[in-house]
Protein backbone atom coordinates (compact mmCIF):
# COMPACT_ATOMS: atom_id res chain seq x y z
CA UNK A 1 0.00 0.00 0.00
CA UNK A 2 2.37 2.74 1.15
CA UNK A 3 5.22 1.80 -1.21
CA UNK A 4 6.34 5.05 -2.79
CA UNK A 5 4.64 7.63 -0.61
CA UNK A 6 5.66 7.14 3.02
CA UNK A 7 3.88 10.01 4.74
CA UNK A 8 0.41 10.63 3.36
CA UNK A 9 -1.81 13.44 4.55
CA UNK A 10 -5.40 12.19 4.64
CA UNK A 11 -7.85 13.60 2.09
CA UNK A 12 -9.51 16.17 4.37
CA UNK A 13 -7.14 18.18 6.61
CA UNK A 14 -8.72 17.53 10.01
CA UNK A 15 -10.38 14.24 10.86
CA UNK A 16 -12.71 14.61 13.83
CA UNK A 17 -15.23 11.81 13.23
CA UNK A 18 -14.51 10.28 16.58
CA UNK A 19 -15.01 13.45 18.64
CA UNK A 20 -18.77 13.68 17.99
CA UNK A 21 -19.05 9.94 18.54
CA UNK A 22 -17.28 10.27 21.91
CA UNK A 23 -19.54 13.11 23.04
CA UNK A 24 -22.62 11.08 22.13
CA UNK A 25 -21.25 8.05 23.98
CA UNK A 26 -20.45 10.13 27.05
CA UNK A 27 -23.99 11.48 27.06
CA UNK A 28 -25.42 7.95 26.91
CA UNK A 29 -23.11 6.72 29.64
CA UNK A 30 -23.75 9.66 32.01
CA UNK A 31 -27.50 9.02 31.82
CA UNK A 32 -26.97 5.38 32.74
CA UNK A 33 -25.08 4.00 35.70
CA UNK A 34 -21.73 3.32 34.00
CA UNK A 35 -18.90 5.77 33.53
CA UNK A 36 -16.73 6.23 30.46
CA UNK A 37 -13.43 4.38 31.00
CA UNK A 38 -10.64 6.71 32.03
CA UNK A 39 -7.62 6.54 29.73
CA UNK A 40 -4.44 5.42 31.46
CA UNK A 41 -1.99 8.32 31.74
CA UNK A 42 1.65 7.77 32.38
CA UNK A 43 2.03 10.65 34.92
CA UNK A 44 5.71 10.52 34.35
CA UNK A 45 9.17 11.89 34.64
CA UNK A 46 11.22 11.65 31.44
CA UNK A 47 14.49 13.41 30.71
CA UNK A 48 17.15 13.59 28.03
CA UNK A 49 20.68 14.98 27.82
CA UNK A 50 23.10 15.47 24.89
CA UNK A 51 26.66 14.54 25.77
CA UNK A 52 29.97 14.39 23.92
CA UNK A 53 29.54 10.90 22.45
CA UNK A 54 25.77 10.74 21.99
CA UNK A 55 22.40 11.14 23.68
CA UNK A 56 21.22 9.75 27.04
CA UNK A 57 17.47 9.30 27.64
CA UNK A 58 15.90 8.36 30.97
CA UNK A 59 12.41 7.56 32.29
CA UNK A 60 10.66 6.22 35.39
CA UNK A 61 8.41 3.13 35.14
CA UNK A 62 5.13 4.01 36.85
CA UNK A 63 1.83 4.28 34.94
CA UNK A 64 -1.16 5.70 36.86
CA UNK A 65 -4.87 5.53 36.17
CA UNK A 66 -6.22 8.37 38.29
CA UNK A 67 -4.77 7.85 41.76
CA UNK A 68 -4.13 4.12 41.35
CA UNK A 69 -0.85 2.73 40.06
CA UNK A 70 -1.83 0.68 37.02
CA UNK A 71 1.60 -0.59 36.00
CA UNK A 72 4.74 -0.66 38.15
CA UNK A 73 7.12 -1.64 35.36
CA UNK A 74 5.92 0.06 32.22
CA UNK A 75 8.37 0.83 29.41
CA UNK A 76 8.33 4.49 28.46
CA UNK A 77 11.37 4.55 26.17
CA UNK A 78 10.13 3.42 22.77
CA UNK A 79 12.15 2.19 19.80
CA UNK A 80 11.91 4.35 16.69
CA UNK A 81 14.85 3.21 14.57
CA UNK A 82 18.29 1.67 15.26
CA UNK A 83 19.67 5.17 15.90
CA UNK A 84 16.67 6.85 17.55
CA UNK A 85 14.63 6.28 20.70
CA UNK A 86 11.68 8.26 22.05
CA UNK A 87 10.43 8.77 25.63
CA UNK A 88 6.70 9.39 25.96
CA UNK A 89 4.61 11.14 28.65
CA UNK A 90 0.86 11.75 28.71
CA UNK A 91 -1.86 9.30 27.71
CA UNK A 92 -0.22 5.87 27.52
CA UNK A 93 -2.10 4.63 24.45
CA UNK A 94 -1.33 7.83 22.55
CA UNK A 95 2.42 7.71 23.18
CA UNK A 96 2.63 4.02 22.23
CA UNK A 97 0.61 4.25 19.05
CA UNK A 98 2.22 7.48 17.89
CA UNK A 99 5.74 6.12 18.33
CA UNK A 100 4.79 2.80 16.72
CA UNK A 101 3.35 4.60 13.71
CA UNK A 102 6.46 6.75 13.42
CA UNK A 103 8.73 3.72 13.68
CA UNK A 104 6.85 1.84 10.94
CA UNK A 105 6.90 4.83 8.60
CA UNK A 106 10.63 5.34 9.11
CA UNK A 107 11.37 1.65 8.47
CA UNK A 108 9.54 1.87 5.15
CA UNK A 109 11.45 5.03 4.33
CA UNK A 110 14.86 3.53 5.07
CA UNK A 111 14.02 0.44 3.00
CA UNK A 112 12.93 2.67 0.12
CA UNK A 113 15.86 5.07 0.14
CA UNK A 114 18.59 2.86 1.59
CA UNK A 115 19.47 5.54 4.16
CA UNK A 116 19.23 5.74 7.95
CA UNK A 117 16.49 8.18 8.88
CA UNK A 118 17.58 11.51 10.34
CA UNK A 119 16.22 12.85 13.61
CA UNK A 120 14.79 16.00 11.96
CA UNK A 121 12.67 13.80 9.68
CA UNK A 122 11.19 11.93 12.63
CA UNK A 123 10.50 15.19 14.43
CA UNK A 124 8.76 16.67 11.41
CA UNK A 125 6.53 13.63 10.98
CA UNK A 126 5.55 13.75 14.67
CA UNK A 127 4.87 17.45 14.60
CA UNK A 128 2.75 17.07 11.47
CA UNK A 129 0.58 14.39 13.02
CA UNK A 130 0.13 15.95 16.46
CA UNK A 131 -0.71 19.39 15.05
CA UNK A 132 -3.22 17.83 12.70
CA UNK A 133 -5.13 16.45 15.71
CA UNK A 134 -5.10 19.77 17.58
CA UNK A 135 -3.97 18.36 20.95
CA UNK A 136 -6.59 15.57 21.07
CA UNK A 137 -3.66 13.13 21.02
CA UNK A 138 -2.20 13.64 24.49
CA UNK A 139 1.42 12.70 23.82
CA UNK A 140 4.43 14.71 25.05
CA UNK A 141 7.51 13.14 23.54
CA UNK A 142 11.27 13.48 23.94
CA UNK A 143 13.02 12.22 20.83
CA UNK A 144 16.76 11.58 20.93
CA UNK A 145 19.06 10.13 18.28
CA UNK A 146 22.43 10.11 16.57
CA UNK A 147 22.68 10.47 12.81
CA UNK A 148 25.20 11.66 10.22
CA UNK A 149 24.64 15.29 11.22
CA UNK A 150 25.38 14.79 14.93
CA UNK A 151 23.66 14.13 18.27
CA UNK A 152 20.15 15.56 18.55
CA UNK A 153 17.52 15.93 21.26
CA UNK A 154 14.04 17.26 20.48
CA UNK A 155 10.80 17.57 22.38
CA UNK A 156 7.38 17.50 20.68
CA UNK A 157 4.37 18.74 22.64
CA UNK A 158 0.79 17.44 22.31
CA UNK A 159 -0.28 20.48 20.27
CA UNK A 160 2.61 20.08 17.85
CA UNK A 161 5.25 22.43 19.25
CA UNK A 162 8.96 21.59 18.99
CA UNK A 163 11.99 22.49 21.04
CA UNK A 164 15.59 21.61 20.19
CA UNK A 165 17.78 21.90 23.28
CA UNK A 166 20.73 20.05 24.85
CA UNK A 167 18.76 18.93 27.96
CA UNK A 168 15.05 18.36 28.55
CA UNK A 169 12.49 17.00 30.95
CA UNK A 170 8.76 16.31 30.42
CA UNK A 171 5.84 14.79 32.28
CA UNK A 172 4.28 15.56 35.65
CA UNK A 173 7.70 15.38 37.35
CA UNK A 174 9.41 17.65 34.84
CA UNK A 175 9.96 20.59 37.18
CA UNK A 176 11.71 18.42 39.76
CA UNK A 177 13.94 16.85 37.09
CA UNK A 178 14.63 20.20 35.44
CA UNK A 179 15.93 21.55 38.73
CA UNK A 180 18.68 18.92 38.78
CA UNK A 181 19.42 19.37 35.07
CA UNK A 182 19.67 23.16 35.31
CA UNK A 183 22.05 22.84 38.23
CA UNK A 184 24.51 20.29 36.88
CA UNK A 185 24.32 20.28 33.09
CA UNK A 186 27.52 21.18 31.23
CA UNK A 187 28.04 21.03 27.44
CA UNK A 188 30.11 18.09 26.11
CA UNK A 189 29.92 15.91 29.20
CA UNK A 190 31.45 12.45 29.40
CA UNK A 191 29.10 9.51 28.97
CA UNK A 192 29.25 8.25 32.56
CA UNK A 193 28.69 11.73 33.95
CA UNK A 194 25.69 12.22 31.64
CA UNK A 195 24.18 8.87 32.70
CA UNK A 196 24.57 9.83 36.36
CA UNK A 197 22.96 13.23 35.71
CA UNK A 198 19.93 11.73 33.96
CA UNK A 199 19.59 9.12 36.70
CA UNK A 200 19.65 11.83 39.37
CA UNK A 201 17.10 13.93 37.46
CA UNK A 202 14.66 11.02 37.18
CA UNK A 203 15.26 10.09 40.81
CA UNK A 204 14.33 13.62 41.88
CA UNK A 205 11.11 13.35 39.85
CA UNK A 206 10.32 9.98 41.43
CA UNK A 207 10.74 11.29 45.00
CA UNK A 208 8.96 14.64 44.54
CA UNK A 209 6.15 13.72 42.15
CA UNK A 210 3.34 11.34 43.07
CA UNK A 211 2.73 10.38 39.44
CA UNK A 212 6.27 8.98 39.01
CA UNK A 213 7.90 6.11 40.83
CA UNK A 214 9.37 2.64 40.93
CA UNK A 215 12.41 1.93 38.72
CA UNK A 216 14.58 4.04 36.39
CA UNK A 217 15.23 3.09 32.75
CA UNK A 218 18.15 4.58 30.81
CA UNK A 219 18.86 4.46 27.08
CA UNK A 220 22.27 5.51 25.74
CA UNK A 221 22.51 6.19 21.99
CA UNK A 222 25.93 6.61 20.42
CA UNK A 223 27.40 6.29 16.94
CA UNK A 224 28.53 2.76 17.85
CA UNK A 225 25.07 1.62 18.86
CA UNK A 226 22.40 1.67 21.52
CA UNK A 227 22.59 0.52 25.14
CA UNK A 228 19.05 0.09 26.52
CA UNK A 229 19.45 -0.49 30.24
CA UNK A 230 16.15 -1.59 31.75
CA UNK A 231 16.15 -1.20 34.68
CA UNK A 232 19.19 1.00 35.23
CA UNK A 233 18.29 1.23 38.87
CA UNK A 234 15.72 -0.83 40.68
CA UNK A 235 13.54 0.79 43.26
CA UNK A 236 15.07 0.51 46.73
CA UNK A 237 11.64 -0.23 48.19
CA UNK A 238 11.02 -3.96 48.07
CA UNK A 239 7.75 -5.04 49.63
CA UNK A 240 8.64 -7.03 52.72
CA UNK A 241 5.40 -8.45 54.00
CA UNK A 242 5.64 -10.31 57.28
CA UNK A 243 2.81 -12.81 57.00
CA UNK A 244 2.17 -15.25 54.21
CA UNK A 245 -1.19 -14.99 52.52
CA UNK A 246 -1.80 -18.36 50.96
CA UNK A 247 -5.13 -20.15 50.72
CA UNK A 248 -5.62 -23.90 50.90
CA UNK A 249 -7.35 -25.53 47.93
CA UNK A 250 -11.06 -25.62 48.74
CA UNK A 251 -11.16 -22.19 50.40
CA UNK A 252 -13.35 -20.81 47.62
CA UNK A 253 -16.69 -22.58 47.84
CA UNK A 254 -17.90 -24.47 44.79
CA UNK A 255 -21.63 -23.84 44.37
CA UNK A 256 -22.46 -26.14 41.45
CA UNK A 257 -20.42 -28.56 39.40
CA UNK A 258 -21.24 -29.83 35.92
CA UNK A 259 -18.97 -32.32 34.16
CA UNK A 260 -19.44 -32.88 30.43
CA UNK A 261 -17.29 -35.73 29.07
CA UNK A 262 -15.90 -35.05 25.57
CA UNK A 263 -15.61 -38.01 23.23
CA UNK A 264 -12.24 -37.56 21.50
CA UNK A 265 -10.01 -39.86 19.49
CA UNK A 266 -6.43 -39.14 18.42
CA UNK A 267 -6.26 -38.73 14.64
CA UNK A 268 -2.81 -37.24 14.10
CA UNK A 269 0.12 -36.38 16.36
CA UNK A 270 2.85 -33.84 15.50
CA UNK A 271 5.67 -32.56 17.73
CA UNK A 272 6.94 -28.98 17.27
CA UNK A 273 9.86 -27.60 19.27
CA UNK A 274 9.24 -24.27 21.01
CA UNK A 275 12.04 -21.75 21.19
CA UNK A 276 12.29 -21.16 24.93
CA UNK A 277 15.59 -19.24 24.89
CA UNK B 1 -16.56 13.75 49.12
CA UNK B 2 -18.64 10.61 49.60
CA UNK B 3 -21.62 10.62 51.99
CA UNK B 4 -23.43 7.40 53.05
CA UNK B 5 -26.88 7.00 51.45
CA UNK B 6 -29.53 4.74 52.87
CA UNK B 7 -32.25 5.33 50.22
CA UNK B 8 -33.60 2.37 48.30
CA UNK B 9 -33.88 3.77 44.80
CA UNK B 10 -33.70 7.05 42.96
CA UNK B 11 -34.30 8.34 39.49
CA UNK B 12 -31.58 9.97 37.47
CA UNK B 13 -32.46 12.60 34.89
CA UNK B 14 -29.81 14.00 32.64
CA UNK B 15 -29.13 15.46 29.27
CA UNK B 16 -28.40 12.52 27.05
CA UNK B 17 -26.27 12.90 23.98
CA UNK B 18 -26.27 16.70 24.02
CA UNK B 19 -23.27 18.18 22.25
CA UNK B 20 -21.14 20.43 24.49
CA UNK B 21 -21.00 24.08 23.47
CA UNK B 22 -17.51 24.95 22.28
CA UNK B 23 -18.18 28.61 21.52
CA UNK B 24 -17.19 31.35 23.96
CA UNK B 25 -20.47 32.70 25.32
CA UNK B 26 -19.29 35.41 27.70
CA UNK B 27 -17.35 35.96 30.95
CA UNK B 28 -16.65 32.64 32.65
CA UNK B 29 -17.04 32.45 36.43
CA UNK B 30 -14.47 30.33 38.23
CA UNK B 31 -15.76 29.18 41.61
CA UNK B 32 -13.37 29.20 44.53
CA UNK B 33 -13.46 25.80 46.17
CA UNK B 34 -13.15 25.91 49.96
CA UNK B 35 -12.02 22.27 50.04
CA UNK B 36 -8.90 20.49 48.86
CA UNK B 37 -7.97 16.84 49.14
CA UNK B 38 -4.77 16.15 51.07
CA UNK B 39 -4.73 12.37 50.76
CA UNK B 40 -3.86 9.83 53.43
CA UNK B 41 -5.28 6.54 54.62
CA UNK B 42 -6.50 5.57 58.11
CA UNK B 43 -7.22 2.12 59.52
CA UNK B 44 -8.60 0.87 62.83
CA UNK B 45 -8.92 -2.67 64.20
CA UNK B 46 -10.61 -3.76 67.45
CA UNK B 47 -9.45 -6.85 69.33
CA UNK B 48 -10.53 -8.61 72.51
CA UNK B 49 -8.67 -6.24 74.86
CA UNK B 50 -6.88 -3.85 72.51
CA UNK B 51 -7.52 -1.49 69.64
CA UNK B 52 -5.15 -0.38 66.87
CA UNK B 53 -5.39 2.89 64.95
CA UNK B 54 -2.91 3.27 62.09
CA UNK B 55 -2.36 5.95 59.47
CA UNK B 56 0.22 6.85 56.87
CA UNK B 57 2.13 10.12 57.32
CA UNK B 58 2.08 11.61 53.81
CA UNK B 59 0.39 14.97 53.26
CA UNK B 60 -0.10 15.70 49.57
CA UNK B 61 -1.96 18.05 47.26
CA UNK B 62 -2.45 17.33 43.58
CA UNK B 63 0.73 15.58 42.49
CA UNK B 64 3.02 17.26 45.07
CA UNK B 65 3.98 16.29 48.58
CA UNK B 66 3.55 18.87 51.35
CA UNK B 67 5.04 16.77 54.13
CA UNK B 68 6.36 13.26 54.64
CA UNK B 69 5.82 13.39 58.42
CA UNK B 70 2.24 14.40 59.10
CA UNK B 71 0.53 11.54 60.98
CA UNK B 72 -3.22 11.41 60.96
CA UNK B 73 -3.84 9.72 64.32
CA UNK B 74 -4.52 12.03 67.26
CA UNK B 75 -4.63 10.95 70.90
CA UNK B 76 -7.85 12.09 72.58
CA UNK B 77 -7.82 10.35 75.98
CA UNK B 78 -5.85 7.51 77.55
CA UNK B 79 -8.22 5.02 76.00
CA UNK B 80 -9.18 6.65 72.68
CA UNK B 81 -7.36 7.59 69.47
CA UNK B 82 -8.97 9.22 66.43
CA UNK B 83 -7.75 8.98 62.84
CA UNK B 84 -8.79 11.77 60.45
CA UNK B 85 -8.06 11.95 56.72
CA UNK B 86 -9.36 14.16 53.94
CA UNK B 87 -8.95 17.93 53.97
CA UNK B 88 -6.13 18.72 56.41
CA UNK B 89 -7.50 22.14 57.39
CA UNK B 90 -10.76 20.59 58.57
CA UNK B 91 -8.89 17.72 60.30
CA UNK B 92 -6.92 20.20 62.43
CA UNK B 93 -9.97 22.31 63.33
CA UNK B 94 -12.09 19.27 64.13
CA UNK B 95 -9.48 17.78 66.48
CA UNK B 96 -9.14 21.15 68.24
CA UNK B 97 -12.90 21.29 68.73
CA UNK B 98 -12.99 17.72 70.07
CA UNK B 99 -10.13 18.47 72.49
CA UNK B 100 -11.97 21.52 73.82
CA UNK B 101 -15.20 19.56 74.28
CA UNK B 102 -13.30 16.80 76.11
CA UNK B 103 -11.88 19.33 78.55
CA UNK B 104 -15.33 20.87 79.12
CA UNK B 105 -16.80 17.45 79.83
CA UNK B 106 -13.96 16.60 82.25
CA UNK B 107 -14.51 19.82 84.15
CA UNK B 108 -18.29 19.46 84.40
CA UNK B 109 -18.53 15.72 85.05
CA UNK B 110 -15.23 15.01 86.83
CA UNK B 111 -14.39 12.06 84.61
CA UNK B 112 -12.94 11.43 81.11
CA UNK B 113 -15.24 10.71 78.20
CA UNK B 114 -15.64 7.07 77.17
CA UNK B 115 -15.06 5.99 73.55
CA UNK B 116 -18.78 5.53 72.94
CA UNK B 117 -19.55 8.97 74.32
CA UNK B 118 -16.86 10.59 72.15
CA UNK B 119 -18.31 8.87 69.10
CA UNK B 120 -21.82 10.11 69.83
CA UNK B 121 -20.54 13.62 70.46
CA UNK B 122 -18.54 13.64 67.21
CA UNK B 123 -21.63 12.62 65.29
CA UNK B 124 -23.54 15.68 66.55
CA UNK B 125 -20.55 17.98 65.93
CA UNK B 126 -20.35 16.78 62.33
CA UNK B 127 -24.09 17.00 61.71
CA UNK B 128 -24.08 20.54 63.10
CA UNK B 129 -22.27 21.42 59.87
CA UNK B 130 -24.62 19.44 57.63
CA UNK B 131 -24.76 22.17 54.97
CA UNK B 132 -21.06 23.05 54.88
CA UNK B 133 -19.51 19.79 56.03
CA UNK B 134 -16.13 19.08 57.51
CA UNK B 135 -14.37 17.23 54.66
CA UNK B 136 -12.94 14.61 57.02
CA UNK B 137 -13.25 10.82 57.12
CA UNK B 138 -13.01 9.88 60.81
CA UNK B 139 -12.36 6.57 62.50
CA UNK B 140 -12.24 6.33 66.31
CA UNK B 141 -10.45 3.41 67.94
CA UNK B 142 -10.33 2.72 71.65
CA UNK B 143 -11.49 0.64 74.61
CA UNK B 144 -15.10 0.66 75.75
CA UNK B 145 -16.31 0.66 79.38
CA UNK B 146 -15.79 -3.12 79.67
CA UNK B 147 -12.20 -2.89 78.38
CA UNK B 148 -12.99 -4.48 75.02
CA UNK B 149 -11.69 -2.96 71.78
CA UNK B 150 -14.10 -0.66 69.91
CA UNK B 151 -13.96 0.99 66.49
CA UNK B 152 -16.41 3.66 65.36
CA UNK B 153 -16.39 4.78 61.72
CA UNK B 154 -17.92 8.02 60.43
CA UNK B 155 -18.84 9.70 57.19
CA UNK B 156 -18.26 13.44 56.68
CA UNK B 157 -21.74 14.44 57.98
CA UNK B 158 -21.87 12.31 61.11
CA UNK B 159 -23.42 8.95 60.24
CA UNK B 160 -21.58 6.37 62.37
CA UNK B 161 -21.61 2.79 63.48
CA UNK B 162 -19.54 0.51 65.69
CA UNK B 163 -17.32 -1.91 63.76
CA UNK B 164 -14.63 -4.50 64.37
CA UNK B 165 -12.36 -3.09 61.66
CA UNK B 166 -12.58 -0.23 59.15
CA UNK B 167 -10.38 1.48 56.61
CA UNK B 168 -10.92 5.10 55.52
CA UNK B 169 -9.25 7.64 53.28
CA UNK B 170 -7.75 7.41 49.82
CA UNK B 171 -6.76 3.71 49.81
CA UNK B 172 -9.83 2.54 51.78
CA UNK B 173 -11.33 0.73 48.78
CA UNK B 174 -8.13 -1.33 48.47
CA UNK B 175 -7.72 -2.14 52.17
CA UNK B 176 -11.31 -2.86 53.22
CA UNK B 177 -11.76 -6.06 51.13
CA UNK B 178 -8.45 -7.43 52.44
CA UNK B 179 -9.53 -6.78 56.03
CA UNK B 180 -12.93 -8.35 55.32
CA UNK B 181 -11.11 -11.48 54.25
CA UNK B 182 -8.37 -11.67 56.87
CA UNK B 183 -10.21 -10.45 59.97
CA UNK B 184 -13.83 -11.12 59.06
CA UNK B 185 -13.02 -14.44 57.30
CA UNK B 186 -15.44 -13.51 54.53
CA UNK B 187 -15.59 -15.44 51.25
CA UNK B 188 -13.66 -18.38 52.68
CA UNK B 189 -14.80 -21.93 53.34
CA UNK B 190 -13.50 -24.36 55.90
CA UNK B 191 -11.16 -21.89 57.63
CA UNK B 192 -10.84 -21.78 61.40
CA UNK B 193 -12.16 -18.51 62.84
CA UNK B 194 -9.27 -17.78 65.17
CA UNK B 195 -9.68 -14.66 67.31
CA UNK B 196 -7.20 -11.94 66.43
CA UNK B 197 -4.34 -11.45 68.88
CA UNK B 198 -2.40 -8.20 69.15
CA UNK B 199 0.82 -9.35 67.47
CA UNK B 200 -0.99 -10.78 64.42
CA UNK B 201 -3.12 -7.67 64.15
CA UNK B 202 -0.07 -5.38 64.11
CA UNK B 203 1.63 -7.55 61.47
CA UNK B 204 -1.53 -7.52 59.35
CA UNK B 205 -1.82 -3.74 59.59
CA UNK B 206 1.82 -3.29 58.50
CA UNK B 207 1.41 -5.67 55.55
CA UNK B 208 -1.83 -4.07 54.46
CA UNK B 209 -0.26 -0.60 54.39
CA UNK B 210 2.77 -1.88 52.45
CA UNK B 211 0.33 -3.12 49.82
CA UNK B 212 -1.62 0.13 49.82
CA UNK B 213 1.58 2.16 49.32
CA UNK B 214 2.42 0.03 46.26
CA UNK B 215 -0.74 0.91 44.39
CA UNK B 216 -2.10 4.19 45.80
CA UNK B 217 -0.07 7.31 45.01
CA UNK B 218 -1.40 9.25 48.01
CA UNK B 219 -0.27 6.65 50.56
CA UNK B 220 3.35 6.20 51.59
CA UNK B 221 6.40 7.66 53.38
CA UNK B 222 5.80 6.18 56.85
CA UNK B 223 3.18 4.34 58.89
CA UNK B 224 2.24 5.43 62.41
CA UNK B 225 0.55 2.73 64.52
CA UNK B 226 -1.12 3.57 67.86
CA UNK B 227 -1.90 0.51 69.99
CA UNK B 228 -4.47 1.16 72.74
CA UNK B 229 -4.52 -1.22 75.71
CA UNK B 230 -5.51 -0.80 79.33
CA UNK B 231 -1.85 -0.01 80.07
CA UNK B 232 -2.00 3.03 77.83
CA UNK B 233 -1.21 4.04 74.25
CA UNK B 234 1.94 2.78 72.54
CA UNK B 235 3.17 4.35 69.27
CA UNK B 236 5.22 2.64 66.58
CA UNK B 237 6.57 4.08 63.30
CA UNK B 238 7.38 1.91 60.27
CA UNK B 239 8.90 3.30 57.02
CA UNK B 240 6.95 2.90 53.75
CA UNK B 241 7.72 3.65 50.09
CA UNK B 242 8.76 7.25 49.52
CA UNK B 243 8.23 7.41 45.76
Amino acid sequence: MALSNVVETPASGFNFENVSRNVALEGLLEGGHTKAPKPMKTGTTIAGVVCKDGVVLGADTRATSGEVVADKMCAKIHYISPNMYCCGAGTAADTEKTTDLLSSNLTIFSMNSGRNPRVVMAVNILQDMLFRYRGQIGASLILGGVDCTGNHLYTVGPYGSIDNVPYLAMGSGDLAALGILEDRFKPNMELEEAKQLVRDAIHSGIMSDLGSGNNIDICVITKQGVDYIRPYQESEYKDKRQRRYKYRPGTTSILTEKIVPLELEVVQETVQRMDTA
Amino acid sequence: MKICLKIVSGHFYGDNGKMKEYHYTGPVEHRFSPYSFNGGTVLAVAGEDFAIVASDTRLSEGYSIHSRDSPKCYKLTNTTVIGCSGFHGDCLTLTKIIDARLKMYKHSNNKSMTSGAIAAMLSTILYGRRFFPYYVYNIIGGLDEEGKGAVYSFDPVGSYQRDTYKAGGSASAMLQPLLDNQIGFKNMEGVQHLPLNQEKAVQLVKDVFISAAERDVYTGDALRICIVTKEGIKEETVPLRKD
